[in-house]
C-alpha cells in the first residue's frame, strides 16, 4: 500500500511511524494502534486503515472489523466542537430526548452528523457517568449539566459567538 | 487548616476545579488539596475544611464566587463566616445509614498520594497476605462470602480457586473496569478516588492464583480514572509494591492498563478477553472457562473493580467480620449509584439486607418535585424494575432475582409517575439492540424485533397479541443467546410487562399513553373557555393546524397536528390541553 494511488491516499502516513514501530510486533495491540491513529488524525481515514493493516501484517478487513465494532472509532472527520450527548438511563429519565431534538433543530443535523460549516458534530453516547447532573452533554472535554432544551441551545449559541469574536 | 476539594469526575463537571483555581488565586495555594468522590453528587462541588485530620466544616454547592469568603475564613480562623455554605444536618444523614468498605477511602484521602493511602492501613493487607499461603488467602475470601459485584454474583473464592488449580503458566489477573451499564458509576468512583485500594486488592488476588501480570481494562470514556490509576501504578512500583520480589517475599507481579474502545458487550468476561487481544469484542463459547483458557489462551481470572475494592479490607479485618454483615445468601456491602428522579443522588454503600425503601427514602431523601414514586430500575439494561409496592424487598441476590430484577452492577435509577414504562423498556432495548455484538442470531435479530414491536406500541400502532408476542420472543432470546448480554436483554421487557401490563394494554388497545410521555400518542386540544383568540398559536404553528377568527376560540385540526408542543409553550392563557 506504500504506493497507493487511490482517491483516499491523502493522509500523511509518516505521522504514524513512531506508533507503528513501537507496536507492530506486539501481539494484541491493534486497538491501541487505532486509538493512537485517531489521536493523530482526528478520525480513521481509509488510507490509514490500509496502511495499518499493511504494516501490522493483517488484512484491511480485519482492521475495519475492529474499527467499526467499537463506538470510539470514527471513520469520518468531526467538527471543531464534538458534542457528546449522554443517553444514559438517568439522562433518559430526565429528558435527554428533548435536549437532542433541540440541538438537532438548532444545528440542523442528526446524531452522527457534522454541520456543513464543520463547527459541530453530534454524537449520542451511553452514559458519561455524571448521572446526578443529568441531563448532561460534554463538548470537547467540558461537561455541561442540568440541561434544558433552551440551555443547550444557548451553550451552542455561546460557542458560535465565541468563534465569531476570534 | 487545609482546604480539600472533591475532584471526582462528577465534582469537576459541577465546577470543582474552577473553585480550586479560584481559591488558588485567593492565595490559598499551600492549604489546598484534593480528594476523590464523596458520593454526595447532589451537593457538588464540595469543599472540606480540615484542621489536621479533623473535618471542621463541609461546604456544599460551592461556587467560584465563594472563594474569597472561604479564603478569609480560613486565614482568620473564624469558620462561622462559612455557615451559609455548610451542609445541612438533614443532608448529612445521607452518610449516616451507610457502611463503607469498598468506598472507605473515597472522599477522605488524596487519590494522587500513596502516603495518604498508606496512612489508612494501606498496603498492610498485601503484607499480611504474603505471609499466608495462597490457599489460606482463598480460604479467607471463602469465609467472607464475597461474591462478584459486577452483576452475576458468582463466589469470588471459587473463581480464584479454579485459576489457582490450573497448572499452565503464565497466569493473568484481569480487572473488569468496563463499566458500561448506563446509570452506574461506582467503579469509576473507586478508581478515581482510591486507586491504590484497587491495586492492593488485585495484588492479593494475583498472589492467591499465582499470576505474574495484572491488567485493568478501563472504559475509554473514563479519562480521569485512567490518569489517576496510571499515576498510582507508578507510585506503587517505585514504593516496591509492584514489580520484582514484592516486599522481599519472592512474589513478583506487575500491572498495566488497557483502555477499552467503547462496547458494552466487553463487560462480558470472554468478550473482554477478545478485546484485550486486540480483536472485536465478541464472546467465546464456554467451556473452556477463562480460569483454564483465557487471555492468550492462558489461565485468567477476571473480577470487577468493586469486588477487588473489598479484598484488602477482608484480609485485614478477617472474612468473618465481612460475612457478619448482610443476609444468609448475600454477605457484606453493596455500592449503588442512586440516580433518576431522586432528591439526593449519589453513591451509597449499604450492608446487604437493607430494603430498597431504606435506600430511596432514608438515604436518597425520596422523590424529587414531590411526585409519586413509581418504580426503580436495578441492573440497567440487563435488569428489571421493582415497582413501588415491592420496595420492602431487601438487597439480596436471591430476593432481588425473585422480583424479576437483578442486583446487577449497582445502577439504581428511580422513576416517578411521569415515566412511561413501555417507553423505558423501549429505551433499554434500543441500547441492547445497538450493543449486541451480532454473534448469535437470537440476540442480534431478537433484540431488533423486540425493539420494533415496542416502537410500534409506543407509536400507537400496537396490535392485539403484541404482549404475548413480546413474551414469546423474550423467551427465545433468553434461551438462544450465548452470553449474558443476550440472555438478560429481555429482562426490562418482561419485568415491565409483569408489573405494568395495564400500561402496555392502554397503549395497544386505547392508543393512549397513561403518563403522557409517548409523543405520538398525545392529542392536543384548545379549551374554548380559556382561549382568548389572540391568534399567536395559529401564527406560529409550523404545521398550520390551528385555525380560528380573532378574539374567538381557536381549534386544532388533529389530522394536521404534528404534536410538536409549540402551542403549549406559546399560550399565555393555559388554554391548550395535552392528553
Amino acid at each position: 500500500m506504500e504506493n497507493c494511488k487511490c482517491a483516499h491516499a491523502k493522509s500523511d502516513l509518516s505521522l504514524l511511524k513512531n506508533v507503528l514501530d513501537k507496536y507492530k510486533d506486539v501481539p494484541g495491540s491493534l486497538i491501541t494502534v487505532l486509538q493512537k491513529a485517531q489521536e493523530i488524525y482526528g478520525y480513521l481515514p481509509t488510507d490509514v486503515i490500509y496502511h495499518i493493516a499493511d504494516v501490522m501484517g493483517t488484512t484491511p478487513a480485519e482492521v475495519m472489523g475492529v474499527a467499526t465494532f467499537y463506538t470510539q472509532f470514527r471513520l469520518k472527520p468531526v467538527g471543531k466542537y464534538l458534542i457528546m450527548l449522554c443517553q444514559g438511563t438517568a439522562c433518559h429519565v430526565n429528558g435527554a430526548e428533548r435536549i437532542e431534538s433541540a440541538i438537532c433543530k438548532r444545528l440542523e443535523i442528526s446524531d452522527g452528523d457534522t454541520t456543513a460549516d464543520g463547527m459541530f458534530s453530534l454524537k449520542n453516547v451511553a452514559c458519561l457517568g455524571c448521572c446526578s447532573l443529568s441531563p448532561v452533554m460534554m463538548i470537547n472535554g467540558e461537561t455541561y449539566g442540568s440541561l434544558t432544551p433552551q440551555k443547550a441551545v444557548e451553550i451552542i449559541d455561546g460557542l458560535y459567538a465565541k468563534e465569531a469574536n476570534e | 487548616m487545609r482546604i480539600v476539594i472533591g475532584e471526582g469526575s462528577c465534582g469537576i463537571a459541577a465546577g470543582a476545579h474552577k473553585v480550586y483555581e479560584a481559591l488558588e488565586k485567593c492565595g490559598c495555594g499551600k492549604r489546598l488539596g484534593i480528594t476523590g468522590c464523596i458520593g454526595m453528587c447532589f451537593l457538588e462541588p464540595i469543599v472540606d475544611i480540615y484542621d489536621g485530620d479533623n473535618l471542621q466544616k463541609r461546604l456544599v454547592r460551592v461556587r467560584e464566587s465563594d472563594a474569597q469568603t472561604i479564603a478569609a475564613a480560613v486565614e482568620s480562623g473564624d469558620l462561622s463566616l462559612l455557615d451559609s455554605l455548610e451542609i445541612t444536618e438533614d443532608d448529612k444523614s445521607f452518610l449516616d445509614k451507610q457502611t463503607r468498605i469498598a468506598l472507605r477511602n473515597c472522599g477522605v484521602i488524596d487519590p494522587t498520594d500513596i502516603d495518604d493511602y498508606i496512612k489508612r492501613d494501606g498496603y498492610k493487607a498485601i503484607e499480611r497476605a504474603l505471609g499466608m499461603t495462597p490457599e489460606a488467602v482463598i480460604d479467607e475470601i471463602k469465609k467472607s462470602g464475597l461474591a462478584g459485584r459486577g452483576g452475576a454474583g458468582f463466589p469470588t473464592w471459587f473463581k480464584w480457586n479454579a485459576a489457582r488449580a490450573s497448572e499452565s503458566t503464565p497466569k493473568y489477573l484481569i480487572c473488569n473496569a468496563d463499566e458500561g451499564d448506563p446509570g452506574a458509576f461506582m467503579d469509576r468512583a473507586v478508581i478515581e478516588s482510591d486507586p491504590h485500594n484497587l491495586i492492593e486488592g488485585m495484588l492479593i488476588g494475583a498472589y492467591a492464583i499465582g499470576a505474574q501480570e495484572m491488567i485493568v481494562y478501563v472504559r475509554a470514556e473514563y479519562p480521569l480514572a485512567i490518569v489517576r490509576l496510571e499515576a498510582a501504578i507508578e507510585q506503587a512500583r517505585s514504593s516496591g509494591f509492584l514489580g520484582e520480589n514484592i516486599l522481599g517475599s519472592g512474589f513478583s507481579c506487575d500491572m498495566r492498563i488497557k483502555a477499552g474502545a467503547g462496547a458494552f458487550v466487553c463487560g462480558e468476561e470472554t468478550a473482554l478477553i477478545e478485546s484485550l487481544e486486540g480483536k472485536r469484542g465478541m464472546p467465546r463459547l464456554k467451556p473452556p472457562f477463562p480460569a483454564q483458557c483465557g487471555y492468550n489462551d492462558q489461565p485468567s481470572n477476571i473480577n470487577n473493580v468493586e469486588t477487588f475494592a473489598n479484598v484488602a479490607w477482608i484480609i485485614l479485618n478477617g472474612g468473618e467480620k465481612f460475612a457478619a454483615m448482610g443476609t444468609e445468601n448475600s454477605k457484606g456491602t453493596k455500592v449503588f449509584a442512586l440516580t433518576g428522579k431522586i432528591k439526593r443522588g449519589g453513591l451509597v454503600e449499604v450492608p446487604m439486607g437493607m430494603t430498597i425503601r431504606d435506600i430511596i427514602y432514608d438515604i436518597g431523601g425520596g422523590i424529587r418535585g414531590g411526585r409519586q414514586c413509581k418504580a426503580v430500575q436495578l441492573g440497567g439494561p440487563s435488569g428489571g424494575c421493582v415497582p413501588y409496592d415491592k420496595f420492602d424487598t431487601v438487597i439480596d441476590y436471591k430476593e432481588l432475582a425473585a422480583t424479576g430484577a437483578i442486583m446487577g452492577s449497582g445502577g439504581m435509577v428511580v422513576m416517578d409517575d411521569t415515566t412511561c414504562m413501555v417507553g423505558m423498556a423501549k429505551f433499554f432495548l434500543d441500547f441492547t439492540a445497538k450493543e449486541s455484538c451480532g454473534k448469535c442470531v437470537h440476540c442480534r435479530i431478537g433484540t431488533k424485533r423486540l425493539l420494533e414491536i415496542l416502537t410500534r406500541i409506543t407509536a400507537g400502532k400496537g396490535r392485539p397479541g403484541d404482549i404475548e408476542l413480546l413474551e414469546e420472543l423474550c423467551g427465545g432470546v433468553k434461551d438462544g443467546a450465548l452470553c449474558g448480554l443476550g440472555q438478560t436483554a429481555p429482562n426490562p421487557v418482561l419485568s415491565t410487562i409483569r408489573y405494568f401490563r395495564d400500561e402496555y394494554e392502554a397503549h395497544i388497545n386505547e392508543k393512549r399513553c397513561p403518563v403522557g410521555e409517548c409523543r405520538e400518542l398525545l392529542t392536543y386540544s384548545i379549551d374554548k373557555d380559556k382561549c382568548r383568540g389572540c391568534t399567536l398559536c395559529a401564527k406560529k404553528c409550523p404545521a398550520g393546524a390551528i385555525s380560528g377568527a380573532v378574539k374567538l376560540p381557536h381549534e386544532i385540526d388533529r389530522d394536521v397536528c404534528i404534536k410538536c408542543g409549540q402551542c403549549v409553550t406559546l399560550c399565555r392563557f393555559g388554554a391548550i390541553t395535552v392528553r
